[in-house]
């Protein structure tokens, strides 16, 4: 590895060359998973050793807590457990209500809500972008495109698998789109990120779009790529200028996006690969 | 001529400094001193293909570049062609680079990253991700005032362990 070969020059040109077709490659096709892949088994276990005097400070934390503050937190938590059950009964009633009577329309709307708790193990390196790594890859069944959730609210999806780990996109970096609708009446728009942590932009609502500071919006389920219905801000600030074709409103995400440690990843459907393959025919049309 | 044995002498000193390197890329910061933090394994780079140009060259380099596309989810490629030319300037320099003093070193080296961010933000800005932030040139300057040190610390590993 450490040998000299031929001349430096002609080295220099080649590497540069290849660079350059791996670029291409990479941004055009994707065949190159298999060594982003095989090359992330390489760096995750760096990742991991950097985490490790976070994680050890967190545990010791945990251990020194007094008893006293642990009644006082269990208490916490039985009441809210109790709080969140009676909310579920309710939702349970209703989610069987919907079934039915979508079933009456026949309209075909299946929930399927197996889900995964993953841990984040590092957070993007450049700040104008939003990434993070989180703990589980291809062995527990992660997927390209794969939704990432929070307890509030939708956080993003994974662009990239490793064997141990995967890299997700937020829904605030600016190259990330997410469909969504306004939950009071049903209007649909593009959330948009900006690179800022807690605004998303929508996008092409025209000056006379019916919305209203404080509304909900949620993912709309179209594109098939998120799951309908997880709520994705509420609406910040809405600029209408009589000059310009369109509002410019903006969101606060309802994730907390730069204080969560677990993420939640999601499977809305039950055949992801075949909803991938479908996306994929979509986009070479 | 240098033995088989002697030449692989250290070897792994210059593994562990990228090592390092890499994980020092990988730390959290807070979110304002992200984009201050220095292209560690860019200045970890040139310090090695100035000492020992002999072993530490563009194949490095370059498969360096293609572990930090991976660490940094960038197109792979991208930083294996900024690394790759970084070592080919320094192997092309090295000579009178070793000559000058330190500060004069720091002040090179800083032109150097400018070029290597210079390259990032070609390729990013042609795939749709550029940046129009001032700080994102920052690293190369926090990387020119950390220079003196680095090649101090490294300098006395490489004597401590005679790599050569």
């Amino acid at each position: 590895m450490f040998q000299k070969s031929s001349s430096p020059n002609l080295r220099f040109v080649v590497f540069v060359i290849l660079s350059i077709i791996l670029m291409v490659v990479d941004h055009h096709q994707g065949h190159l998973k298999v060594i982003r892949s095989a090359l992330s088994a390489l760096v995750y276990p760096l990742q991991y050793v950097v985490n490790l005097p976070i994680e050890a400070t967190e545990w010791i934390s945990l251990t020194l807590v007094t008893h006293n503050t642990l009644l006082k937190e269990n208490d916490r938590l039985k009441q809210d457990h109790l709080l969140l059950s009676s909310k579920l009964q309710r939702y349970e009633v209703l989610e069987t209500e919907n079934r039915r009577l979508r079933e009456l329309l026949e309209s075909s709307f299946r929930i399927n809500d197996k889900v995964l708790v993953a841990e984040l193990i590092a957070v993007e390196l450049q700040s104008f972008r939003r990434q993070i790594v989180i703990n589980k890859g291809q062995r527990e069944g992660a997927y390209d495109g794969q939704p990432i959730v929070d307890a509030s609210g939708i956080m993003g999806q994974i662009v990239h698998v490793g064997p141990f780990s995967s890299t997700v996109i937020l829904i605030t970096d600016p190259n990330h789109a997410l469909p969504v609708q306004v939950n009071r009446n049903g209007l649909r728009a593009i959330a948009v990120g900006m690179g800022q942590n807690d605004k998303l932009l929508l996008e092409h609502l025209p000056n006379n779009a019916d919305i209203r500071v404080g509304d909900l919006v949620i993912s709309s389920g179209l594109g098939r790529r998120f799951p309908q219905g997880y709520p994705v801000g509420q609406i910040e600030n809405i600029s209408r200028k009589p000059g310009e074709p369109f509002a410019k409103v903006m969101i606060k995400p309802s994730a907390k996006l730069s204080q969560s440690r677990e993420v939640l990843m999601v499977w809305p459907y039950e055949n992801n690969n075949e909803v991938d393959k479908e996306i994929d025919g979509l986009a070479i049309q | 001529m240098i033995g088989i044995e002697e030449s692989r002498q250290g070897n792994w000193i210059i593994v562990l400094s990228f090592i390092m390197a890499i994980m020092l890329t990988a730390l959290p910061l807070p979110e304002w001193a992200v984009n201050w933090r220095p292209s560690w394994v860019a200045i970890v780079l040139i310090y090695w293909c100035m000492a020992v140009p002999d072993r530490v060259g563009i194949l490095v380099a370059w498969f360096l570049g293609l572990l930090l596309d991976v660490q940094q989810s960038t197109v792979l490629g991208q930083n294996a062609l900024g690394l790759t030319l970084i070592a080919f300037f320094t192997i092309n320099s090295y000579q009178r680079m070793r000559a000058y003093p330190l500060l004069q070193q720091a002040v090179l080296i800083g032109f150097y990253l400018l070029f290597y961010e210079l390259i990032m933000l070609w390729v990013a800005g042609y795939l749709g991700k550029g940046t129009r932030d001032w700080t994102y040139w920052m690293p190369a300057f926090t990387s020119m005032l950390l220079w003196p040190w680095l090649f101090i610390i490294l300098r006395d590993l490489r004597r401590k362990y005679n790599i050569s």
